[in-house]
């Protein structure tokens, strides 16, 4: 077993909670490592309150073990994963299905002045006219915004 | 207890009880946006709560869930600030600024601990706290001057001072623009200790896992 078949077998996980998107593609696994038939697997969560965690965590071990391994699953709780860790193909998949990417992160943390400016593109129909409606949505890394344009309201990833 | 577990637990405590306050506007806040805000708010801090824990957990021995619901509610390490049960607006919103505006300072000082498990830990926290201080910052500024809410932070001002450890209550007090409280008031509002407000909450939230003991869920 090779660490890049792991690595593609862990690419076709989808995100509980965002299934266009896999947990690859999402940037949270952060290193494999195999030896002999133990694969190390150490992933970050997103946000610290997401409930998928335990989901990942378990789907992550059953895909080493379809694959032969014997799984250690390792929840890295620092501070290495940031939505800039969400991949090119990623970012697409997500606008692809409504849910607007994150904007890149600055050297500081995101201000409600950003949050509220026309740096924010609408993923149905391009247009920059759109507003916060919430900085909370139906997951922690979701907020919610209305698109002028078309008339839409839509689901915007948080960049932290 | 070593110092570390002990700032650990009562950092954890902290957010696992203001977790579960904020919950409590969950399907009755004001509006549907608030509704969607507090849940989520409190979503995250018990989601920092379970995190605090587990590395406390490894210092002590035991499990985060043993830790979160298996101790008396005097072994609680929460401040008075996150125990009261304050359900209206006015309080909520100025419990809520008066504890982000506090908890920034607690966690930029823990970002550039030495303890480099404790420093990653609050950095990651510290990015997803960035908007709960946006939303805490966006109602206190739009309640500024309602009587109630002035009122409000007057009356919490000294439990959110509490909150912190000595050397960061001065910096508070700047951010904040209210002179310290007297250290005789300060004393009445330490951690710990059995309040009733806090046993009440207790029975509520340790009433599953206290319903079949060491059962997996």
């Amino acid at each position: 077993m090779t660490e890049a078949a792991v690595w593609e077998a862990l690419a076709e996980i989808p995100d509980p909670e965002i299934p266009v998107i896999s947990l690859v593609d999402l940037g949270v696994v952060r290193d494999v490592a195999v030896d002999g038939e133990r694969v190390r697997v150490e992933f970050t969560p997103t946000f610290l309150g997401c409930p998928a965690l335990d989901v990942m965590r378990d789907a992550m071990a059953e895909k080493v073990r379809e694959l032969g391994g014997e799984p250690d699953v390792l929840v890295v709780s620092d501070d290495s994963w940031s939505s800039d860790k969400i991949t090119p193909e990623g970012r697409e998949k997500l606008r692809a299905a409504g849910l607007a990417p994150p904007t890149p992160r600055e050297a500081s943390a995101p201000t409600l002045l950003q949050l509220q400016s026309s740096a924010f593109r609408c993923p149905y129909c391009g247009s920059t006219d759109t507003k916060l409606e919430n900085i909370f949505g139906p997951t922690p890394c979701r907020s919610v915004r209305y698109c002028a344009s078309c008339r839409q309201p839509f689901e915007q990833f948080k960049t932290i | 207890m070593s110092e570390r577990a002990q700032r650990l637990l009562e950092l954890a405590d902290d957010e696992l009880i203001l977790g579960w306050r904020d919950s409590e506007w969950t399907g009755i806040a004001p509006t549907l946006e608030e509704d969607v805000a507090f849940s989520s708010i409190a979503q995250n801090e018990i989601g920092h709560a379970r995190a605090l824990y587990e590395l406390a957990a490894q210092d002590l021995g035991t499990t985060a869930d043993a830790l979160a619901f298996d101790r008396r509610p005097d072994e609680y390490r929460s401040a008075p600030l996150v125990t009261l049960r304050r359900l209206d607006w006015a309080h909520t919103i100025a419990r809520h600024w008066l504890y982000e505006t506090a908890d920034e300072l607690r966690l930029a000082e823990l970002k550039a601990s030495e303890d480099a498990e404790v420093a990653g830990l609050a950095a990651k926290m510290d990015r997803e706290e960035a908007y709960h201080r946006m939303h805490a910052q966006m109602w206190a500024d739009r309640l500024r001057n309602d009587e109630r809410f002035e009122s409000a932070v007057e009356e919490l001002w000294p439990y959110a001072v509490a909150v912190l450890p000595e050397s960061l209550r001065p910096a508070l007090s700047e951010r904040v623009g209210r002179p310290l409280p007297s250290n005789s008031l300060l004393l009445t509002l330490g951690r710990g200790g059995e309040k009733d407000e806090l046993r009440e909450l207790h029975a509520e939230m340790t009433m599953v896992r206290r319903s079949i003991p060491g059962a997996t869920w």
